[in-house]
C-alpha cells in the first residue's frame, strides 16, 4: 500500500485530502502541528490545528486568519482521509497528525518530546504504518540529564548569583521553552522579569489555564529598577545587546539541548548552559519509534540521513526526507539572530 | 579527580583572566601537593603521551554505547572532540570513582600503557561506568593527551605566584625544563626559601612583539635607542653550559639531544656558567644562511647521518647572553649584555658558534630598505631590541620588536570546507583554496584562521547551501568565494597537486569585490618561489 503523502515544493502534501502539513509556503489548506515559526507560517487560506494552542496560533498568524480547531483525539474526514490530532508534548497545543486512508495509517510527529511536565499535555504513542519523525537531536551524543537535576542546577545558580548581588539572565526560546522553564523556577528566591516576546507567550499560556509564577515585564519596570538578585528570562538574540545594560552585572545562561556540546556553549560566550530540550533525545527517539512500531519511518528535520541509516542498519525500513524547512533558533545548531529577532 | 574536573569546568566556562586565576588558587589551596603537582604538569601543557591508541578508544566507546562504528564517527564529526564524544555517547555512569588526580594518573593511566589490550579495555570501561560525564570527559582528555583549557603558562604562573607568595620570575624559572610531577617538587616550586640550582634549567624566553599596522615603526621612538639585526628563520634555542655539561633547549622547552651534534660540540669550549640565547640555522661555518626548508630536513631525525651532516651543516647564531660566570645577568641592559657576549665569543671563538651581526646604526627609512632585502638573505625581516632594556620573561611589550617583511598574498577560491575543532566544532571553518591552472582550479593552501566569528558563520552557511559533493568530512563547494591568502614562504613539493607548498597560510580578508575568475593563477603563485631550489621530499 502506498502512503497517502508526498513531498512538494510547498512541503508535505496529502493529495487525497488536499491539504498540507506545516507547509513552507502559503497554500489553500494547512494543517499545523504547533505555533513555532518554522511550522506555522502566515499566508495560507485556512488552518487546521489543535484547539489547546488557540491563543498561541492567533498570536503567530494573526486573529483574522481562517482557523478550524480540533480537540486532541477528535476525528474529521477530509476527502476520504480521517484526520486526528494527538499530544506531542513539545509545547502547549503541539500535536502529532494521524492520517488514515483506506486502512493505511501515517503519523507525522511534528516536534515532540517524551516525559511529563506541567506546561503541556504529554506525548503518547500512536500506532501506525508510516511514522514521519523529526530528528533535531538524532545523534547518540544527545542524552538529556534528568529534568529535576537541571532544574535544581538552575535554581542553585540563581541563588548563587543572588548571594553575589548580581542579576541572572536566562536565555531560552520565547514560546514554549521559556514558559516551561518559568514553571520550574523557585519563585521564593526572588522576582522574575521577562523580555517582551516571552511575556506575550506567558500571557497566552495563562489564558489557556497554565499556572505560572508571577512575572514582571522588563519594559514596564521602573527606570531605576534594581535588578540585583532578580532573574530575567530573555531571548538569546538579546545577548550582548544594549538592552542588557539596564541589568548591571549579570551572569548569563542558556537553556537548550545544544548546550550539551562544549563547542556550542563556548561559541556563544555564555557563562552557563542548562540542558533542557523540548525535542526527543537519542534514546527517546528510538523508544518512540519502538512504541509506534511503524513498517516504515521517514526521517525529517535534523540529522535525517544519519537516523535513517541507523534504522535501516538495525532492521527497520527508513529513509531521509527533506522538507526544506528553515529552522528556528531552538531547532538548529547554527543560530541565526534574524530568526529569533522575529519574535521581539 | 572530581575536584580537578570541577577546576577544568570552571576554567573552561570563563574567558575572564581573574576568574581563571581565582579558580586555580581555589584549587591549589585545597589540593594535596601530589594532585597539585599533576595539575601543574597538565595545565602547563605537558601530556602523558600515548596511553592507548585512539582507534581502540573509539571502538570501545561505540560498543559501550551500543552503536555502530560509523555512527560514532558521525557523532565525533559533530562534536569535534574525541574525549567529549566518548563522554557523551557512553550512557551516564554512577559516581563511584573517588580516586584523586594523582591516584588516577599513577594507578590507572600510566600503568595502562603496558597492559594487554583486553585489560586496557576492561579497566577503561570500568572507569567509564563509574564516572559522570564531567569526570569521564576530563579522564578522556588526559588519556588521549589533548589537554587544553585556555590557561596559558603565564596565567598558571601568576596563579601559583599568588597562591605561594613566590614571585612570578622565580616560579617561571623553576617550572622550566624537566619538571617532575611529584608532591616534593610541587612543594619546592611554591617554597619561598628554596634555592635554585638545577644545572639543566633554562631561563624563560623573551618574546618579541610584531611591528605592524597597529603599531608602526614611527611609534617605537628614536632609531638610536635600538639595536637592529636580521630576524632569522631558524629554530630558537637556549644553549646552556654548566658543570661541564651542555643542554640545548627549544622555545617549546624541549631538551634537544643528539639533534645538533655540531652545536653541542662547539658548546664544550664555553666556560662553565654560560647561557646563550640564539637561533639554530642551516649554514656552513663560513658562508650564507640556507633556506628554512634545508634546516627542516634535519628536524625530527632521531639520528643524523653523515651525509645529512655534510649537506646541511648547522650553526648556533648567538644573539644574547643570559648567564655569565654563573651569574644571572638578565637584568642588565641589552647594550651591556651584548658587549659581554662579544667579549666572550671573541675569547673562545668555536666553529659552529657565531654571533649575530648588528646593523650599523641607520635611520628608520634606511632600515626599511635593508628589510626589503630580507628574503635574499633567507631572513624573515628585522629584529629591533631596546638597548636599555633588560631581558624580560615572556612577551613584554616594548623591549623586542619583530619587523617582518610583508607576507606573500594570493587571491584564492574556496573549493573545500571541513568542520573545525573545539570552539568551531560543528561549523565548517577549515577551508581549502585553489588557484587557476588554465581553466582548472588546483588547491594550493589550507587555511582556518583570519576570519571573524560572524564571517565564519556566513561561510558555514554558504558551504551548507552550496555543497556539490561530500567525501567523508570534506564538502566540495561550488567555487564562488574569493579570499586573499597570506603565507610566509613557498617551496616546491611533489606531494602537492599544485607543485608548491605554502608555509603558514592564513586568510587576510574576504574579497567580496572579486569573482572566482579574478582569482590568481598558478603561474603568479610560482613566481613567488623564494629560491628555485631542487624539490625536497619530506621524510
Ligand atoms: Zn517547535
Ligand atoms: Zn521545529
Amino acid at each position: 500500500m502506498n502512503p497517502p503523502l508526498t513531498y512538494t515544493d510547498s512541503g508535505l502534501y496529502c493529495p487525497a485530502g488536499d491539504f498540507f502539513i506545516d507547509p513552507i509556503r502559503p497554500v489553500k489548506r494547512a494543517v499545523v502541528t504547533h505555533a513555532h515559526a518554522d511550522h506555522a507560517r502566515p499566508g495560507s487560506e485556512s488552518y487546521l490545528a489543535c484547539a489547546v494552542g488557540k491563543p498561541l496560533l492567533r498570536m503567530r498568524l494573526g486573529s483574522e486568519s481562517d482557523f478550524h480547531f480540533l480537540d486532541y483525539g477528535e476525528t474529521i474526514n477530509l476527502g476520504g482521509v480521517n484526520l486526528s490530532l494527538h499530544p506531542a508534548g513539545h509545547m502547549l497545543g503541539s500535536a502529532q497528525v494521524r492520517l488514515e486512508h483506506k486502512g493505511y495509517v501515517a503519523v507525522i510527529t511534528g516536534d515532540y518530546k517524551l516525559g511529563h511536565e506541567p506546561t503541556c499535555q504529554s506525548w503518547s504513542p500512536v500506532e501506525c504504518n508510516l511514522l514521519i519523525t523529526e530528528s533535531t537531536f538524532g545523534l547518540p551524543v544527545f542524552r538529556w540529564p534528568p529534568e529535576e537535576t537541571v532544574v535544581r542546577q538552575i535554581n542553585d545558580w540563581w541563588r548563587d548569583n543572588q548571594a553575589k548581588e548580581i542579576c541572572s539572565v536566562l536565555y531560552g526560546y520565547a514560546i514554549g521553552k521559556s514558559q516551561r522553564v518559568l514553571a520550574a523556577l523557585d519563585d521564593s528566591i526572588g522576582s522574575i522579569f521577562t523580555h517582551g516576546a516571552i511575556e506575550k507567550g506567558v500571557q497566552a499560556y495563562r489564558d489557556s489555564g497554565v499556572a505560572l509564577p508571577d512575572t514582571k515585564h522588563v519594559a514596564s519596570a521602573e527606570s531605576k529598577q534594581d535588578f540585583r538578585g532578580a532573574l530575567v528570562l530573555a531571548v538569546p538574540s538579546a545577548h550582548g545587546t544594549t538592552w542588557m545594560k539596564r541589568f548591571g552585572q549579570v551572569s548569563t545562561a542558556m537553556v537548550s539541548g545544544w548546550t550539551m556540546i562544549r563547542g556550542w556553549r563556548r561559541r556563544r560566550f555564555m557563562d552557563h548552559g542548562f540542558v533542557i530540550s523540548d525535542h526527543v533525545d537519542w534514546p527517546a527517539l528510538m523508544r518512540a519509534i519502538r512504541l509506534c512500531d511503524p513498517e516504515e519511518v521517514w526521517v525529517d528535520h535534523g540529522y535525517s540521513d544519519i537516523v535513517a541509516r541507523y534504522l535501516n542498519d538495525t532492521g527497520r525500513k527508513a529513509r531521509a526526507v527533506e522538507s526544506k524547512m528553515s529552522r528556528i533558533e531552538e531547532d538548529q545548531p547554527q543560530s541565526s539572530p534574524a530568526a529569533s529577532e522575529a519574535y521581539q | 579527580m572530581i575536584h580537578f574536573a570541577e577546576l577544568y569546568t570552571r576554567l573552561d566556562r570563563t574567558t575572564k583572566t581573574n576568574q581563571k586565576i581565582s579558580a586555580l588558587i581555589h584549587y591549589f589551596e585545597a589540593a594535596d601537593p601530589a594532585d597539585a603537582a599533576w595539575a601543574t604538569y597538565f595545565l602547563s601543557g605537558n601530556r602523558l603521551g600515548r596511553v592507548i591508541a585512539t582507534q581502540l578508544v573509539r571502538t570501545w566507546a561505540a560498543e559501550e554505547a551500543d552503536i555502530p562504528a560509523w555512527l560514532f564517527e558521525e557523532s565525533y564529526q559533530t562534536v569535534g572532540d574525541l574525549a567529549e564524544t566518548v563522554a557523551l555517547v557512553v550512557p551516564d555512569g554512577n559516581h563511584h570513582y573517588s580516586k584523586s588526580l594523582a591516584e588516577c594518573v599513577c594507578e590507572d593511566l600510566l600503568p595502562m600503557r603496558d597492559l594487554p589490550e583486553a585489560d586496557q579495555r576492561s579497566r577503561t570501561l570500568q572507569i567509564w561506568r563509574n564516572t559522570t560525564k564531567q569526570v569521564r570527559f576530563v579522564f578522556m582528555k588526559l588519556l588521549t593527551g589533548g589537554f587544553r583549557v585556555g590557561v596559558s603558562k603565564r596565567l598558571l604562573i601568576r596563579a601559583l605566584s599568588k597562591h605561594s607568595g613566590v614571585n612570578t620570575e622565580v616560579i617561571a624559572h623553576r617550572l622550566m625544563g624537566t619538571w617532575e610531577s611529584t608532591a616534593e617538587s610541587f612543594l619546592r616550586l611554591v617554597d619561598p626559601d628554596e634555592g635554585d640550582s638545577v644545572a639543566s634549567r633554562p631561563y624563560p624566553f623573551c618574546l618579541a612583539h610584531a611591528v605592524d599596522n597597529k603599531r608602526s615603526i614611527e611609534q617605537l621612538g628614536e632609531h638610536n635607542e635600538y639595536a637592529a639585526e636580521w630576524k632569522w628563520d631558524g629554530i630558537r634555542g637556549q644553549l646552556i653550559r654548566r658543570q661541564g655539561q651542555t643542554f640545548l633547549w627549544s622555545r617549546g622547552e624541549i631538551l634537544m639531544e643528539n639533534t645538533w651534534p655540531e652545536i653541542e660540540a662547539a658548546a664544550a669550549s664555553l666556560p662553565d656558567g654560560t647561557v646563550l640565547d640564539g637561533e639554530i640555522l642551516a649554514a656552513a661555518t663560513v658562508g650564507d644562511v640556507l633556506p628554512f626548508d634545508q634546516l627542516q630536513r634535519r628536524i625530527g631525525k632521531k639520528r643524523v647521518g653523515k651525509k645529512l651532516l655534510k649537506e646541511v651543516p648547522v650553526v648556533f647564531h648567538a644573539f644574547d647572553l643570559l648567564e655569565r660566570e654563573g651569574e644571572d645577568i638578565r637584568l642588565e641592559p641589552f647594550a651591556s649584555r651584548r658587549k659581554k657576549l662579544e667579549a666572550l665569543l671573541r675569547k673562545v671563538d668555536p666553529p659552529n658558534l657565531r654571533i649575530t651581526q648588528l646593523m650599523q646604526q641607520t635611520a628608520w627609512d634606511q632600515l626599511a630598505k635593508i628589510r626589503e632585502t630580507s628574503r635574499q638573505h633567507h631572513a624573515e625581516g628585522l629584529m629591533l631590541k631596546r638597548l636599555d632594556a633588560s631581558y624580560s620573561v615572556g612577551r613584554v611589550t616594548g623591549t623586542w620588536w619583530k619587523w617582518k617583511v610583508d607576507p606573500h598574498t594570493i587571491d584564492g577560491v574556496l573549493i573545500y570546507g571541513q568542520k573545525g575543532h573545539g570552539r568551531r566544532a560543528n561549523l565548517f571553518s577549515d577551508y581549502t583554496f585553489a588557484v587557476w591552472d588554465g581553466d582548472a582550479l588546483v588547491p594550493f593552501a589550507k587555511a582556518y584562521s583570519g576570519l571573524s566569528d560572524q564571517e565564519i558563520r556566513q561561510v558555514d552557511r554558504f558551504i551548507r547551501q552550496n555543497t556539490s559533493e561530500s567525501f567523508g568530512p570534506v564538502r566540495s563547494v561550488t567555487p564562488t568565494l574569493v579570499m586573499e591568502i597570506a603565507f610566509e614562504g613557498l617551496r616546491i613539493s611533489k606531494r602537492h597537486k599544485s607543485g608548491v607548498a605554502t608555509r603558514f597560510p592564513r586568510i587576510v580578508r574576504w574579497r567580496h569585490d572579486k569573482q572566482p575568475s579574478d582569482a590568481s593563477s598558478l603561474a603568479e603563485l610560482k613566481a613567488l618561489l623564494d629560491s628555485p631550489t631542487e624539490p625536497i621530499e619530506q621524510p
